[in-house]
């Protein structure tokens, strides 16, 4: 089949038939490289789906006493934002550039498992679409077509059967469990790849630090998805075979469903934040012009987070009356958790220090994820204490707070890691004109969102009404809001156009556009299917500084 | 310029088959976890009938035919590596046949429970933990089944031979996982639990 699309040009093949092939290429692909782009291209489409429904929202609450929605549209659009922001925007995408970039990273030619690799990604697509199949076919007692409104965390027991009538909640449930299943799969063989296929001299003390954050990833993946699957398969059984988990009136416990769910939950904010650090910590030494400050700390740290990561769960769960005991421990626990992420922070800024720093658009998102994960990580700080947590949950401060860790970390990260590999994936730069739009309108957008959301949830605006009267002094707040959730959409669309008009250049990026120092930059862009001729040898923690400069090779200094 | 240091390489101490395997199985524990944690949360908060004391006996034999099949397992494997394809066969056909026991024995609790003292998820707490864990058990211990029929099968044709005693070996990894399993569930839902 691809012999004959390389003589298409003298052999005649019909142009349906070229789509034909080209499409049969990546449907039936094992590729961890065409797999990846499909992992990130799927994610972007959701994230696009589920950026529309924010901002459909942010429609409804722009003014006071509004009616553009029904109360129960507007549940069902917020449990469908927050499931496919989490379950198919966030982790494919996280599993998308790992497993692009881990086989380049550690120079080996695939995956451990390629064909476990394909299964994980399709599992992953049909699990968001079975998601989405609820808008058109679940028969609810509402009508035809109903979404889940159950929030993302179907707390129990409102995702029972005597709340949630209809299917609506079974589509939420079975499609997260599918993609579930997909993302296991990707942990195993993410963990498996990196551990026996590195190259010839790649010791685990030189692994890239995104492999090594991506490794620490993996292992939260393994440890917290089962747990959810297997709380979503009770939660099954009470709907569908009439067992008593979560249903109170035969002495189930509701509170068992939010513990199963937040140790799945809170473990998840991490599987979704390391990656954004992982991009970070490639980006920023070869934008500095510098090795990475304190790589032994930055992999220790990752490691300390991945440890306390398990147990904070009930921070969630100050409001549900744990009990002094429990309350101090897990806000203890929590606070700690700012000190391995301060030492990544420190780092971050001790690798800027003294370095020559090139404001291209990777290292401009890079450097206002720096800021904003720091504001998100003091109000973290602030909402670890139960006492300022009976105050603040379930307001508007707690969307701020993790909105600045999902977007102002996460989503700025990506699109730094979107325009920093995108050449390696696609042989063609991004634009940088459209990339300062792209940011600026973003940026502005971002802020204009989600900093006016402390002030509303500090005022008393709870999450998740629908809309809120006149005399509370919350309408100029949430009008900011929605403006701002405007400029962020078109700062996204500016990124689309930049991707469509990237493919109308040719392809002259060339192996290794911005002289970095990891092993994805030795071979062509686009890699060939086999990524490497010949496996590299590694000698020290940057490869390709050592073949670039002979004369001083990092060996020396290590 | 320096002379390169010798390359130092790492060898990994296990292949790609058994830390894919041991990935699995570490998931596979948390996912059973959750199922233990529910059960021994739930013991003694049935609002009705039946209890566990009235109506669980220790399982011995079969818990007896389960623990010996991890044994017969193994030795089908060093048979395996050793070329001796006749003695695998037989271990292997002892293994499930041992399984088979263990899935029959569960078959006569649980029809004894559920026509004898009407016993079902739906009755009581301990119903809804007791059928979910051990059920998710036995279902594991089928899927295991179907893995070792197949390399039976596949043994006895003439297909398997020493050189795949490694992946049979992992096979059998899963298999004293479901065993492992076994002896959790066993000393929360027999000893525990009554």
């Amino acid at each position: 089949m691809s012999a004959g699309l390389r003589t298409d040009a003298a052999g005649g093949i019909s142009r349906p038939e070229r789509r034909a092939s080209v499409l049969h290429a990546w449907v039936t692909t094992v590729d961890h490289k065409k797999l990846g782009i499909l992992y990130i291209a799927a994610g972007l489409l959701f994230f696009v789906i589920g950026g529309i429904e924010a901002i459909v929202m942010r429609a409804q609450l722009a003014q006071a006493a509004n009616d553009l929605l029904e109360p129960q549209e507007f549940n069902r659009l917020f449990t469908m934002h927050g499931t496919t922001m989490v379950f198919l925007v966030g982790m494919p995408i996280v599993t998308g550039f790992g497993n692009y970039l881990i086989p380049l990273m550690i120079g080996a030619r695939d995956m451990a498992f390629p064909r476990l690799n394909a299964w994980g990604f399709w599992m992953f697509l049909f699990g968001g679409l079975v998601l989405y199949m609820s808008y058109f076919a679940s028969m609810g007692l509402y009508g035809a077509g109903t979404a889940p409104d159950v929030g993302w965390f179907a707390y129990s027991p409102l995702a029972g059967k005597a709340f949630s009538r209809g299917n609506a909640t079974d589509y939420w449930i079975l499609g997260i469990l599918i993609s579930g299943f997909g993302s296991i799969s990707g942990a195993i063989n993410m963990l498996t790849t990196t551990l026996t296929m590195r190259c010839p001299g790649m010791t685990m003390s030189r692994l890239p630090l995104f492999v090594w954050m991506m490794l620490v990833v993996s292992f939260l993946m393994l440890l917290a998805l089962p747990v959810l699957t297997g709380a979503q398969v009770m939660l099954l059984f009470d709907r569908f075979l009439g067992a008593h988990f979560f249903d109170t009136q035969a002495g189930g416990d509701a509170v068992l469903w939010q513990h199963f769910f937040w140790f799945f939950g809170h473990p998840e904010v991490y599987i979704l934040m390391i990656p954004g650090f992982a991009y970070a910590s490639e980006i920023i030494p070869v934008f500095s012009r510098k090795v990475i400050f304190g790589y032994s700390f930055m992999v220790a740290a990752t490691l300390a987070i991945g440890l306390v990561a398990v147990g904070v769960w009930a921070h969630h769960m100050f409001t549900v009356g744990m009990g002094q005991g429990l309350n101090i421990w897990f806000a203890v626990i929590t606070m700690l958790v700012g000190v391995p992420t301060g030492i990544k922070l420190f780092n971050w800024i001790a690798t800027m220090y003294g370095g020559r720093i090139q404001l291209r658009m990777p290292m401009v998102f890079c450097i206002a994820f720096l800021g904003q994960f720091l504001i998100a990580g003091l109000t973290g700080i602030l909402l670890s204490g139960a006492p300022l947590n009976w105050q603040l949950s379930d307001s508007y401060f707690v969307v701020a707070h993790f909105h600045y860790v999902l977007i102002g970390g996460l989503v700025f990260t990506v699109f730094a890691a979107c325009y920093y590999w995108f050449p390696k994936m696609t042989g063609r730069m991004l634009s940088e004109r459209i990339g300062r739009w792209h940011f600026w309108l973003f940026f502005i957008g971002f802020h204009l969102t989600f900093t006016t959301m402390h002030v509303q949830g500090i005022l008393g605006m709870p999450r998740r009404i629908y809309t809120y009267p006149v005399e509370r002094g919350w309408e100029v707040w949430n009008a900011i809001s929605s403006t701002g959730a405007i400029l962020q959409g078109l700062g996204v669309a500016c990124f689309f156009v930049a991707v469509i008009l990237a493919f109308r250049r040719p392809a002259d990026a060339g192996p290794d556009p911005w002289n970095a120092w990891t092993l994805e930059w030795s071979t062509s862009s686009p890699p060939p299917d086999y990524n490497f001729l010949n496996l590299p040898e590694v000698r020290s923690r940057r490869p390709l500084w050592d073949l670039k400069h002979p004369d001083d090779p990092d060996w020396e200094h290590e | 310029m320096s002379q390169a240091p010798a390359l130092r390489v790492e060898e990994s101490p296990w292949d790609r088959g058994r830390v894919g395997m041991a990935c699995l199985i570490f998931g596979e524990s948390t996912f059973f976890c959750v199922f233990v944690v529910a059960y021994l949360f739930y013991i003694g908060k049935s609002a009705t009938g039946p209890q566990p004391g009235d109506v669980l006996e220790f399982p011995w034999l079969a818990t007896a035919c389960l623990l010996s099949s991890s044994l017969s397992a193994g030795l089908a494997v060093s048979a395996l590596a050793r070329a001796e394809a006749v003695r695998a066969s037989l271990f292997l056909a002892i293994t499930v046949c041992l399984g088979s026991a263990f899935i029959a024995a569960t078959a006569v609790e649980w029809s004894g429970l559920i026509y004898g003292h009407g016993l079902t998820i739906g009755t009581n707490l301990f119903g809804t933990t007791f059928y979910s864990l051990v059920g998710f058990h036995a279902a594991h211990v089928i899927l295991g089944l179907l893995m070792l029929s197949l390399v039976l099968a596949l043994t006895l044709g003439g297909r398997v031979g020493a050189e795949h005693a490694e992946r049979v070996e992992m096979v059998t990894w899963y298999w004293h996982f479901v065993d492992a399993v076994w002896i959790v569930v066993l000393t929360t839902v027999y000893v525990v639990g009554v």
